[in-house]
């Protein structure tokens, strides 16, 4: 069993040793950081749920070219990005604009968080009000 | 009361979103580039690399661009459609050849017929990019002022053609008016 373990885990890296680029982009290792975060945020439209860095897709690949291309041009990130909407909309991107239409988005999370809570205050809020004895339980409702 | 209605509205309300859900169309992602002018290319020529072509020359009509490969085999599926679309004479059809290897492109077009006036070669893909394509075939109709007025991604079907592109064709300046 551990023998298959192993393999399973040594298969493991080998997907990993398959990793996409395996030469760094760029010499200067902040201009690679910067190449890797920003490839981090744009969405591979073929793979939907991956970013273009994790997809060996050929438009991934052609993307990430692009975004090469773009840097060594001196473009911004903003400006990337920017090309990348102008031809595939918001979707591109892995961290939606906040906008009228995406509010709803962004506040789901406290908006789930503030419904949950009342709706936990209410039923602690209500159950604290009856006797403390349950009895079903023979230990409490004896005391 | 109350503890019968909070839970079944809540119910309801899921129920509605989830079934709006089922009908929508979530592989198909709307085009930044509908209503905008369509983006300018200058590639080579498949049938003749040393030639360049550009869709400069079709301003002041419509025309329709679609986006294929010979490695592509949806683009196979729908070139028989092309190919009667293209014999209708109702709008020019321009290929744009994405992301192939000339020999192949071309042995494309002469085994299975050219629907195309004309096809650009487009290796590195960039074109392709600048169109926001991400799954060939796509088909775009551009429209007299040189605007996409509309996109179409998934093989071709006379079907589609006559319910989406011809009433569009019509409206966007039909050739010979």
């Amino acid at each position: 069993m551990k023998v298959l373990f192993a393999m399973a885990a040594a298969l493991l890296c080998t997907q990993l040793a398959f990793a996409i680029d395996t030469a760094p982009a760029f010499a200067d290792p902040a201009q690679q950081a910067r190449y890797e975060r920003v490839i981090r945020e744009l969405r591979c439209l073929v793979c939907r749920s991956e970013t273009i860095a994790d997809s060996n897709a050929l438009l991934a690949s052609d993307l990430r070219r692009q975004v090469r291309e773009m840097m060594t041009a001196g473009k911004s990130d903003q400006e990337i990005f920017q090309h990348m909407v102008d031809r595939y909309g918001d979707y591109v991107l892995y961290k939606p604009p906040v906008a009228p239409r995406t509010w709803l988005l962004w506040a789901a999370p406290i908006l789930l968080l503030v419904g949950g809570g009342a709706i936990a205050a209410f039923v602690i809020a209500r159950k604290s009000r009856l006797p403390d004895t349950d009895p079903t339980d023979p230990g409490l409702g004896a005391s | 009361m109350w503890r019968f209605i909070i839970p079944i509205g809540l119910f309801a309300a899921l129920a509605a979103f989830l079934y709006a859900g089922l009908g929508r169309d979530k592989e198909t992602l709307p085009s930044p580039l509908i209503g905008k002018p369509a983006p300018l290319f200058e590639l080579p020529r498949v049938d003749d690399p040393s030639q360049k072509i550009s869709n400069r020359a079709f301003a002041g009509r419509p025309y329709v661009v679609n986006i294929w490969g010979s490695w592509c085999v949806a683009c196979r599926d729908e070139h028989e459609a092309l190919m009667q679309i293209s014999r209708r004479g109702e709008i020019e059809l321009i290929g744009l050849n994405w992301k192939d290897e000339l020999p192949l492109a071309q042995r494309w077009l002469q085994v299975l017929g050219n629907p195309y006036v004309v096809s650009a070669f487009d290796p590195e893909g960039n074109v392709g990019i600048d169109w926001g394509a991400y799954g060939a075939p796509e088909t775009f109709l551009v429209d007299a002022r040189g605007i996409i007025v509309y996109k179409y991604i998934s093989p071709m079907t006379i079907e589609i053609w006559e319910r989406e592109f011809l009433p569009r064709i019509k409206q966007a300046g039909a050739k010979g008016e």
